[in-house]
């Protein structure tokens, strides 16, 4: 794994990281760095901690071992070392320098797609309601959803919610932005309007970890790809590498020829 | 047919039920806003604790679920003050009962609900860094209400009838301004015809603005 190279330390730093469900292990000793403004994705059959692994970084999930560190400051144990927990307050203030876009969008339905952004800016950011409704009326424009500001989320189309859901997550200004399947309960034809978003963010230098089954938009906009397996990660590596039809990892030669079979 | 309706005697003595009746929608008013108290602090408390208070909160509830209202109002009027050192006055007496009441079916409506409210919303809420007492009051609370309003219009007007109850200990709400009238005109078909219906309006009136609160509640969804 040289491509994690140490002149500059990694802004995600995943160690060893294991966690097991009762018998299941669904993460195994799991390693993993994102540095500033890598665009980080990760693949693998469902089942192989993907999923796990990304609501692990915010602490959504506790681990059972190993330490994850964003901008060198351990995530959910108060040192590393210890398995003391952080503090709930402590645990919110770690998450609100983690952005968190989710499968099924997770909006809260009370609010309007504003509504939803401002929520964190007012309660977490502590910004008056004025700078919150600008900043949200930006984040929207970001999306391409300006006229919709005032709209609830179950007046959205999928594509729309989940674009809310972006902007709900960037306003924060998120030193990382987490990506869980964002995509997968999508309609096709929504799918793109979403990615084109992803994309204009990676362009701006966001920082990115992702579970996705896009593997064109994989290829694209990934910097680095892992593949997992069984809770462990059994390849990394540039997109070009990882996607190679004729890979050397016969785990990873399966998932694709099967992927490939499925989707084309 | 040897009765002929005549109510007039009924329109005479009308103070009786409508006082009877203002002060039946202030008993469930009072008890209400009591109970929705407990009952919200206590199903927040019961989805957030422990075994021990679980199993406490779950004893008051199949408590008074399980024993007839009637009997709590005895219980709470006249076993109450032998027992112990205390003096109120029969409204009050009522009052107090059934808001506790009220509380047990309302933790229930309340804590259904709160456990109702789907997960992603709260992971949502906690990737975006709310703290915990944050995510209970913007997140999951505003989802709960929005989910229960149904159930909780069926409680609210439950209990308003209940207050009839109120008359075994002489509180003058309306059923008992209607037996008064019984009592004394003997017209029993037409009292209690005119009480059914007054019963029937306020509950019908109290339904049809609840409704009104679900729609602008569920447009919000």
């Amino acid at each position: 794994m040289s491509e994690a190279s140490n002149a500059t330390p990694a802004l995600l730093d995943v160690r060893d990281v294991s966690k097991a469900f009762g018998a299941v292990e669904v993460l195994r000793s799991v390693s993993l760095q994102v540095k500033r403004g890598e665009v980080v994705t990760v693949i693998g059959p469902s089942g192989s901690g993907k999923t796990t692994l990304l609501r692990c970084v915010n602490f959504l999930e506790s681990y059972d071992s190993g330490s994850i560190r964003i901008d060198g400051k351990e995530v959910g144990y108060r040192e590393a070392g210890t398995r003391q927990r952080r503090s709930e307050r402590d645990l919110a203030a770690m998450r609100a320098e983690t952005g968190m876009v989710f499968q099924s969008f997770n909006l809260f339905p009370h609010l309007t797609a504003a509504g939803n952004i401002m929520l964190g800016l007012t309660k977490v950011r502590k910004k008056s309601e004025a700078e919150a409704r600008q900043a949200a009326e930006h984040w929207l424009g970001r999306v391409g959803l300006a006229h919709k500001a005032d709209s609830l989320p179950a007046e959205l189309s999928g594509g729309q919610q989940q674009r809310v859901g972006i902007a709900r997550a960037v306003a924060m200004e998120p030193k990382i932005l987490l990506l869980d399947e964002i995509t997968s309960a999508l309609d096709p034809e929504l799918v793109g309007e979403v990615l084109a978003v992803v994309r204009s963010l990676a362009e701006d230098g966001m920082t990115m970890l992702m579970v996705t089954h896009e593997m064109a938009f994989a290829r694209d906009a990934s910097s680095r790809i892992v593949f997992m397996a069984d809770g462990g990660v059994s390849a990394v590596g540039p997109p070009k590498e990882i996607l190679a039809a004729d890979t050397a990892n016969e785990r990873l030669r399966t998932f694709l020829a099967r992927f490939r079979a499925s989707h084309f | 047919m040897g009765y002929a309706l005549n109510f007039n005697l009924i329109w005479r003595h009308f103070d009786k039920l409508w006082g009877g009746l203002l002060l039946s929608l202030e008993l469930a008013v009072i008890s209400i806003a009591i109970g929705v108290v407990i009952g919200l602090v206590l199903a927040v408390w019961y989805v957030s604790a422990g075994r021990i208070v679980r199993a406490v909160i779950a004893a008051y509830v199949e408590f008074i679920r399980n024993v007839p209202l009637i009997l709590l109002v005895y219980l709470v009027f006249y076993g109450l003050p032998t027992v112990v050192d205390l003096a109120y006055s029969a409204p009050t007496s009522f009052v107090l009962t059934l808001s506790v009441y009220s509380g047990a079916y309302l933790v229930e409506v309340f804590r259904s609900g709160l456990e109702a409210v789907p997960r992603g919303q709260l992971d949502a809420g906690k990737a975006i860094g709310l703290t915990p007492w944050q995510r209970l009051i913007h997140v999951r609370l505003p989802t709960m209400l929005r989910i229960t309003l149904p159930a909780l219009s069926n409680t609210f007007i439950s209990l308003f009838k209940d207050t009839s109850i109120a008359s075994v200990i002489s509180v003058p709400e309306l059923t008992f301004g209607a037996q008064w009238i019984n009592f004394n005109t003997f017209r029993i078909v037409e009292v209690y015809l005119v009480t059914t219906a007054m019963y029937l309006v306020t509950g019908y009136a109290m339904l049809f603005a609840l409704r009104l609160v679900e729609r602008r509640f569920r447009a919000a969804r």
